[in-house]
Formats: C-alpha cells, structure tokens, sequence
C-alpha cells in the first residue's frame, strides 16, 4: 500500500496503528464512498506525515511538544457531568450541537427539529445524502495537509449543517466540542461541514473548550460552502485547556455573491493553531477577524489565506493579538490575487499588544497579487500599552492594574464589538476579564 | 493644606525645579506664572505622581501626608486632581464607564457607598449642563476625536464630577477661544469653596479675568520668583516675563 522509499517517522507509526485497529469500526460509520476517503486519507497521512520546521508554513510553529506524545490512544466517552456543567455557562439562545471527545451527546444538544438540517455527522453518514457525497473532503485538501489528512482517516463525527434554498436561519447555530484527558493521550477530531445554498443566511459558532486543564489534542476540520448571495456568519470560540494541543482549519468556498465573516477568537492551548482559507468568486466579500490571547508558555499560530480568484471581490481581515508572559504568537496573513481578479480590494492589518518582554511575535503579510488593477494594503504593528492613557487613568483614582486591564480590554473590544451577536458578545467579554483577572493573580503570586 | 518646601525635580539628566516653597491653604486660588520652560507644568505634574519627573530634594505635605510617596491613584483618591494640559486620549474606553470607575474608586476611599447608575447619570447630567458639553460626548471614547476646546472642557467636566480638595489646572486656557474659556471659568468658579484649593498654571494673565486668585506667583529658571495678589499678574501683563526677571535679578 505504500511506496517502497517512504520512510515513516516514528511519530506517525501510533496513529497509523491506531486506525488499522479500528478501521472495522470506522468502516461502519457512513456508506463505503466516505470509508474509501479515509483510506486514501491514511496513506496521504504516512506519506505526508506532519510538517516539520523545514516546511516554509511552520517555520515558527515547533511541533516538537505536540509530536513527542503519541495522542493515538482509544478515545474515551467523555464526563458528561463536567460537560454539562460547561454548556450551561453558554449563551442560551443558540440551536446546540454538543460533542464530548468527539462524539455526539443528544442528550447536551438541543435541536432545532425536522425543519432544518442541524445534525450530527455521524448519523447523516449512516442515513447518507447525496449532499454528503457531493461536499464532503472536497474543500478541505487532505491529499496536502497532514493533519487535514489525519482528521478525515479517523472522520467519525461532527456537524452536519445543510440550510436549503432562500432560507434565514433566525438563531444562532452553535457547535460546542468539549474535550478532556483519558487515561492515556487521546486525540479528537471532529469534522464540520456547513453547506448554505443560495439566497440563504446562517450564523455558525464553533466551540472548543477543554475540562479541568486536561493533556489532550484537537485536530478538527470544517468545510463551509457557501451559496451564490448567501451571507454566512461564522465564529470559531478556541478555549482548550492551558496542556491541550489544538489544530484546527477552516476551508470556505465562497461562491458568487457570498458574504462570509469569520471571528476567531483564541485564548487556550498549549499550542494552537488555526487556519482559515477561503476562495472567493466574483462578487463576494470575505471579512475575517481575529483575537488571540495568550499567556506562560503558551504558543498561538493563525494563518489565513484569501483566495481572490475572480475580479470584484473585496476582503477585509484585522486580527489583533494580546501577549503575556513568555508565550508567543505566529500571524501569516496570505493574500492571493489572480490574473484575472481585477478590481480586488483587499485590506490586512495585523496588531499586536505586547503586555511582557519576554513574549514573541512573528508576524508576516504574505500579498501575492497577479492582476494590475487592484487595491491591497496591509500592516502590521506591535506595540505596548501606552504609558500616558495609564498615568491619566491613575491621576483619577484608577489603580495601575485595573487601568491595564481597562486599557487591554479597550484594545480587545475593537474585535469584539464587531460580533454582531449580543449574548456571545457579552460571554466573550466575560471571558477576557476573567482571563486578565487570572493574569494579575498569577502575577501577584510570583 | 498644601506645604511645598525646597522642591527639586528632574526629567532625565535635567533638573527643572530648584527650589519651590509654596504654601497653599484650603479656600485659596493660587495662579502659577511664567515663561515657557520655567517649569510650571512639571510642578504640576510632580503634585499629580507622573513618574517622568524624579523629585531629588525638597518634601510636598499634603494635609500632613508626604505627598511624594503616594501612587498616582492614592493621590486622585486623597483629593488631588490635575487637569491635564493635553488631555489622553483613549480609543475604546467610554467616558461614562471611565468616569463611572474613577468617581466610585474615589468614593469608596472616602467611605461612600458606590453611586448606582441612575445617580450616577444624574451627577453626570447636571455637571454637563454646568460645562455646557454635548450629552452625546459621554459614550464617546474618553477625549477621542474631541476638539482642543472640548478636551479642556471635559476636564474641568472631570473635576467638577470628582469633586477633588486639591485641584491643579495645567494650562486650561491654552488654546481656548474666549466663549470656551467663559465656560472653563464658569466651571472652575462654581467649584470655588472653602474645603477647596485650587492651583491654576497658566502662561497668560487672560484667564485670571475670569478667576480671581487670592495670590499669584510668577515662576522662572524652576524657582518663585515673586509672589503677590492679583495686581501682580497685571504688573505681569505689562511688563511682560522679561521686565519681570530683571527687576527680580536687581
């Protein structure tokens, strides 16, 4: 089944092994088309293998923490309780899709019926549409990636979001991935596909949140098709826990007329990262915005892609990041042009607020532009707070440690304002100020 | 209430103030005096903490307090409130919520309960009124996109919220055209009172048409020069800075 000269690391031999012994099983979620992906997805995987910092588009991301643990163990049912007891925290007026270590819990979801489309994965696979057939892995490139590769071999569970025709979906469709550790590493690896067919309009949020600080490893996939004239809003939530490793990427395919926003919001992980790609045709707009928050040693990695390949299309992208302590944070910004995109106007401003000297940013615009008559600019800063705004705040009674946050907060809610829905607005602030709550009492402990 | 005594102060390498000994009782308008660079606003600034200027000599007493150890916000919370020169300004943070923060910091130091926020709108309402300033100006970020003249407004507006014993205005009639400056006076007046001591540092004699001091002093080279009354800032009108320093050289 492989080529004679391929070597195999080390570090792909666990997982390859792991998919062998559970391939009988596999093999019965869904119908043999998508049983053949994932064959042909876990011979890609042992070419490929995972990047190494050879590769141009890790070069500032070492896998080493993340490749030294073998996460192939057998994926336990997670703790419902502790789940539970995360999801009644969520904002409370979305349709719920729950997944606990990659598995579907009916029982913590909350569906919206016959009417629409808003399932598990894993039960369409086995009921099978064509629609499945017809999108699914058809964005997503496991035959280049090796985690998008890994992820469709152990494809199992996910979303499954299908809004038909001229439809608007009133509440907001929200996907929580709930992750803890087993007894021995374990690896999820959830897969969402999102179809929206013309003239129609969805808001997607996509959850990932980790249990009691546990070791484990997110490797998720979601494919977002979007229909001529459709509006498409979506929000990636990224909250695992401080040991947890976290890859995730985002493949959009927008079709003529197709508004597509996207907010990602990071704050956890020992070592994340998130790519968002998308392709857009004539006509369509793509808005893609960011806010990374890290602190100790953490490491956040975002890369995004905007495909221009037809003209008058406009993108917009600002992604901001927050440093703290001795974590680090990667921003690759890639604007593609092509020949014939004339009248693009594309726009990427990257801004980092580094709170500590001994954090590390790399940030890199990436403009490959093909056409002549364009408009593309983009800009990065890195900056610190600014000593006069804290002094003025101090001169009026504020403490130096509530005009940091106040300031840090000011300079978060630039993104977060931009969420056009209420109650996840408010649930996100929430979380930036227990975030910078957590920092001045780790701060204070040293 | 306030004992300034031999007070040297530094910005990097240079020292600015050689020596004020001012003294400054509640109830009392004092003016600050003098030229560019005799080190008005750095007086200013050492009373509100800025930790630009070291102090190397020299003591501040507030009501008895060593006033040099304390932290920016112990100050503001004690009572000291500077009206900035050039005010901050600070995209994303609204004026409401900052001055919302700053007044219940304020007092609960002073042992009062916090203000809820119909109370607090109320306040806010009625100190805007007295500074004629668009209601439109609270819910934007604090001083961000406003003019120079609403800039200075919004300070004194400040102040006149705070409610400080100690207020030091650093150059609040810089810049203001005379129907701005008219209000600025309006606010500062009807902050005048017995508990209340007011510090203005201003370059021109204009303003003190407006405020009457009880004493003016005219600073040059980081030192009082001359004190007086308020005859003084005229003399001062008249004979210029210059004229001044020769008659204080002689």
């Amino acid at each position: 089944m492989m080529p004679v000269d391929q070597t195999i690391d080390q570090q792909q031999v666990p997982y390859i092994s792991a998919f062998e012994h559970s391939e009988t099983d596999l093999a019965r979620i869904g119908h043999p088309w998508i049983h053949q992906i994932r064959r042909d997805a876990i011979e890609r995987f042992s070419e490929l293998g995972f990047p190494s910092a050879h590769d141009e588009d890790w070069k500032f991301t070492n896998l080493d923490p993340l490749l030294k643990i073998s996460f192939a163990g057998r994926v336990e049912r997670g703790d419902t309780v502790r789940a539970s007891e995360i999801v009644r925290r969520l904002p409370g007026d979305h349709y719920r899709l729950v997944f606990v270590n990659g598995r579907y819990s009916p029982s913590l979801s909350n569906e919206p019926g016959q009417d629409l489309t808003i399932r598990n994965l894993r039960d369409a696979l086995s009921d099978g549409t064509p629609l499945l057939e017809q999108h699914l892995a058809r964005l997503a490139d496991y035959k280049k990636h090796g985690f998008i590769a890994l992820n469709t071999a152990f494809l199992e569970d996910g979303a499954f979001v299908y809004v038909p025709r001229g439809v608007i979906v009133e509440r907001p469709i929200h996907l929580v991935h709930v992750s803890a550790a087993g007894l021995r590493p374990q690896a999820s690896h959830p897969r969402n596909l999102i179809v929206v067919d013309a003239n129609s309009q969805a808001s997607v949020i996509e959850s990932y949140i980790g249990v009691d600080n546990g070791l484990y490893f997110t490797n998720a996939v979601t494919e977002i098709i979007g229909g001529e004239d459709t509006i498409i809003h979506h929000h990636k939530l990224q909250r695992e826990s401080d040991q947890a490793f976290h890859i995730a990427t985002l493949q959009v395919e927008q079709n003529r007329g197709c508004t597509f926003t996207s907010h990602s919001i990071a704050f956890g992980g020992a070592l994340a990262r998130t790519e968002v790609n998308s392709v857009l045709a004539e006509g369509s707009e793509c808005t893609l915005n960011g806010l990374y928050v890290v602190s100790g040693r953490q490491h956040v990695d975002t890369r995004t892609s905007i495909d221009h390949a037809k003209p008058h299309a406009a993108s917009h992208e600002l992604y901001k990041g927050i440093l703290d302590g001795r974590s680090s944070a990667v921003f690759n910004g890639k604007i593609i042009v092509r020949k014939d995109a004339q009248k693009t106007d594309a726009k990427q401003t990257n801004k980092n607020l580094v709170l500590s000297e001994d954090s590390t940013i790399n940030t890199k615009p990436q403009l490959q532009i093909y056409a002549d008559d364009v408009r593309c600019t983009h800009g990065a800063t890195v900056g610190q707070l600014d000593e006069d705004a804290i002094f003025y705040l101090r001169s009026r009674g504020i403490s130096r440690e509530t005009a940091r946050d106040i300031l840090t907060t000011a300079f978060a809610r630039d993104i977060i304002d931009r969420i056009k829905l209420e109650s996840l607005r408010n649930y996100i602030e929430q979380i930036l100020t227990s975030r910078l709550a957590r920092e001045r009492k780790a701060e204070k402990a040293v | 209430m306030l004992e300034i005594r031999n007070l040297h102060a530094r910005v990097s390498e240079k020292e600015i103030l050689q020596g004020i000994d001012l003294t400054v009782n509640t109830g009392e308008v004092h003016a600050i005096m003098g030229p560019n660079g005799s080190g008005k606003s750095t007086l200013a600034q050492v009373l509100a903490g800025r930790d630009l200027y070291q102090v190397t000599e020299g003591e501040i007493l507030y009501e008895g307090k060593n006033l040099i150890e304390m932290s920016p916000e112990d100050r503001a919370r004690e009572g000291v409130f500077m009206a900035f020169q050039y005010p901050v300004e600070i995209p994303g943070v609204s004026n409401l919520y900052f001055l919302k923060a700053a007044l219940n910091t304020i007092r609960k130091n002073r042992g009062l309960p916090e203000l809820d926020a119909m109370d607090f709108l109320s306040l806010v309402k009625d100190r805007m009124k007295l500074m004629e300033m668009d209601p439109s100006l609270m819910n934007r970020p604090v001083n961000a996109g406003f003019s120079g003249g609403e800039k200075k407004r919004n300070e004194i507006f400040q102040m006149a919220v705070l409610e400080p014993r100690l207020a030091i205005l650093d150059e609040t009639d810089s810049g203001l055209d005379i129907d701005a400056l008219k209000i600025v006076a309006k606010g500062v007046n009807a902050l005048r009172s017995p508990e209340r001591a007011i510090i203005l540092v201003t370059h021109y004699q204009r303003l003190l048409n407006y405020i009457t001091p009880d004493y003016v002093h005219v600073l040059s080279d980081g030192r009082i020069v001359k004190s007086g009354d308020k005859e003084l800032a005229l003399e001062l009108e008249e004979k210029g800075y210059t004229g001044l320093e020769l008659e204080a050289a002689i």
